[in-house]
């Protein structure tokens, strides 16, 4: 398969009116190449234009602003991202599904109809998603009029009758796993249906730890939000935070210092190191190799340690603030990181080849675990579960900001889709960003840590896009003339990957599902908010 | 293979004791590992449950199996089942979908079984608190018998506060 050419955001209109569709064009949001209103009738007819320009489908959220909801779906084009909005009214919430041209669109669907009442006509899956029992319904927790406390019962009963797909036939078996499971890890539910050992189908069931992020962000300060953004997922805080932040500062019309730029990224490249090398150490311990996971843990604990040096924090939280960074790097630490790259490296260079050229273990993540790029680019895969699968998007070349558009980004692309590509494109990845973590010390600017701002008397709106370990990370808000905020929504990219897990199962047995999971390690608590 | 054996004797041994602070020099570790002995026969099975975090803490939680801290050696290990526990170890709000299976978890340990909660979530609610989707803190769902402030713990704080918890008893 040849890599996926898109078409260009910009002349979407042009498209759409070919098919008769007329659309509003909207002065884009920062960050954003093109932002169309459409008419409700033509939301899905818009998706199918957007699916033939091979556009990738990012996201959807709603926003209530009684009496109408409005929703925005976000793409990605080869010039950028195209936002689409479109509004309904609460009273009968109905639109078109853009599920029939995007299978990434049916989860994010089914959850937006379980926090704001919004009916997908024509999607054909229509199963609650993120509602287990906390509430009824009837009710919708992101609606204006719900309460953030909402009405629980004093025992919150097991979501024991969702629907699981059966699958049946002579022989055919189920697997209940989870939500609690048998390692250190998040809970989720995961049903297998299978034959002897050979899994037959995967479903899984998601949303156990949904703890409200958005409704809870409502009212917050701008310092409250970005605690928050920090801990919609434990392990992408720096990514997650950024996102809030360039949301914050795009609504302002501000930028950050030149300097806390800088910063930000050596704290985000620090970030996708340690988690790649948690990663690799783990796909390999979950064969059996537990070699490199002592040895991959040992130098992320060496990390961490810098890590907690350089910020006072071992995972890198409350770094951030709207208009640049809480922390900095002094002459001595910006020694102790030069030293510390070269000896990541030297140690990372004599392992990773181990690794790949070690028969018994390449025996195990070879042509396994499958993840076709044809699959890849339907489910709009991101970070190294797409690379690894033929799909090279990378907003830190693709769609850059500061300070990425002034650096080269390598992006390690294969097309085989097998886990012991998910396992390189992480082993390639922690060299390119020790180079980039160079590259950034060498050039770093000296001046201010934060841009100073005032709030304006109106409402303003903002949207966050950066590279997150995982991938392409959002944060879209909303705030009101107080700078309180309104509306947050953070959406992690493992709402793009959880599904790829699902489909590279073929030919797995029962025994081998936790390295699959390990080699897509999609963030529950960032997918389940 | 020789590379092997090769990366494993230059790294040479890693694993620290362990200290509380500069100047009081005690061994953690060993501390644990006598109160264990006293009431545990030697061995203290923890069973975690994630019943709402943010994942942070469960993290550090990964980092007390490295070979730095290698908390196996003191007789701590984590098991699979909760049937096969002494104590859970629980992080995170208790979101409400996550009540039944938590309280589930709590019922299948066997007795006598200590709860600790883990990190400033578990144990006030931290970041989420009480919400339509949140039951606030641990104690509100299951009776808790020690708390680990930090956001997350380190895993220092993380073998501290299981000391302190076995010490009391
Ligand atoms: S205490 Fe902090 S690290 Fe632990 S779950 Fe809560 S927010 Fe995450």
């Amino acid at each position: 398969m040849t890599p996926v050419v898109r078409g260009q955001v910009v002349e979407f209109k042009d498209h759409l009116a070919a098919m008769g569709i007329v659309a509003e064009e909207l002065s884009p949001l920062a960050g954003i190449t093109a932002q169309l209103k459409l008419q409700t009738a033509d939301w899905g007819k818009a998706a199918r234009v957007a699916a033939q320009q091979r556009f990738r489908w990012s996201a959807i959220w709603g926003d209530h602003q009684s009496p109408d909801i409005e929703i925005k779906a976000l793409f990605f084009g080869t010039d950028g991202h195209l936002l689409l909005q479109t509004n309904v009214p609460e009273k009968s919430a109905e639109l078109a599904s853009h599920t029939p041209f995007y299978v990434a669109a049916s989860r994010p669907e089914r959850y937006l109809h379980d926090m704001f009442g919004v009916t997908f006509t024509d999607n054909h899956d229509s199963r609650r998603w993120g509602r287990h029992q906390a509430w009824a319904e009837t009710d919708f927790p992101l609606l204006e009029s719900f309460p953030v406390g909402g009405f629980p019962a004093k025992e919150t009963p097991p979501d024991s009758g969702y629907p699981f797909e059966p699958v049946a036939g002579a022989g055919v078996y189920e697997i209940p796993v989870g939500p609690v499971h048998a390692g250190i890890i998040e809970p989720g539910h995961f049903r297998f249906q299978a034959l002897g050992e050979n899994i037959l189908r995967l479903e899984e069931r998601l949303g156990y730890v949904h703890k409200g992020i958005e409704k809870i962000a409502v009212g917050r300060d701008l310092a409250g939000l970005i605690r928050l953004a920090g801990r919609v997922s434990g392990d992408s805080t720096v990514a997650h935070s950024w996102a809030a932040c360039q949301a914050v500062e795009r609504a302002l019309q501000i930028s950050p210092p030149p300097r806390a730029s800088a910063l930000r990224a050596i704290l985000a490249e620090r970030e996708r190191i340690a988690n790649h090398l948690g990663d690799i150490g783990a796909i390999c311990n979950d064969v059996g190799f537990a070699f490199a996971q002592y040895q991959m843990s040992r130098l992320r604990e060496l990390w961490q340690r810098q890590n907690q040096q350089l910020t006072g924090h071992r995972l890198l939280m409350d770094s951030l603030c709207p208009g640049g960074v809480t922390v900095d790097l002094d002459q001595s630490s910006m020694i102790a990181m030069r030293e510390e790259i070269v000896q990541l490296r030297t140690e990372i260079e004599e392992l990773l080849p181990l690794l790949l050229e070690y028969p018994s273990l390449q025996d195990r993540l070879s042509d396994y675990a499958i993840l076709s790029p044809e699959t890849a680019e339907q489910l709009g895969a991101v970070g190294y579960v797409g690379r690894a699968s033929q799909l090279a998007d990378d907003l830190r070349r693709d769609a850059p900001y500061p300070p990425y558009h002034e650096l080269k980004i390598k992006v390690p692309v294969f097309s085989t889709g097998d886990l012991t590509k998910r396992l390189r494109v992480r082993g390639e990845e922690i060299l390119i960003s020790l180079d980039l973590l160079v590259k950034l010390l060498r050039a770093i600017p000296s001046g201010p840590l934060v841009t100073s701002f005032s709030l304006p008397n109106h409402e303003i709106e903002g949207i966050g896009l950066v590279e997150g370990w995982r991938g392409e990370t959002l944060a879209y808000l909303r705030l009101d003339e107080q700078g309180r905020v309104v509306r947050y929504f953070p959406r992690d990219p493992s709402w793009l990957t959880w599904q790829a897990l699902e489909l590279m199962l073929d030919g797995v047995i029962v025994p081998d599902f936790p390295v699959c999971n390990k080699s897509v390690n999609g963030s529950y608590a960032g997918h389940d908010l | 293979m020789f590379r092997i054996y090769n990366k494993i004797r230059r790294t040479g041994k890693v694993t620290e004791p362990f200290r509380i602070d500069d100047d009081q020099v005690a061994e953690l570790g060993t501390a644990c590992q006598k109160e264990i002995a006293r009431y545990f026969s030697g061995s203290l099975a923890i069973r975690m449950v994630d019943a709402g975090s943010c994942n942070g803490c469960e993290l550090e939680m990964h980092a007390v199996n490295n070979s730095f801290y290698d908390i196996e050696r003191f007789g701590i290990h984590f098991v699979a089942s909760p049937r096969h526990a002494d104590l859970l170890l629980v992080t995170g709000v208790v979101s409400r979908h996550m009540q039944e299976a938590l309280k589930r978890t709590y019922a299948a340990t066997p007795s006598p079984k200590l709860v600790v909660a883990m990190g400033d979530c578990a144990g006030h609610g931290g970041e989420f608190g009480e919400s339509y989707a949140s039951c606030g803190p641990v104690s509100n769902v299951i009776p808790v018998d020690a708390i680990i402030p930090g956001c997350p713990p380190t895993p220092i704080q993380l073998m501290q506060g299981i000391l302190q918890l076995l010490q009391k008893k």
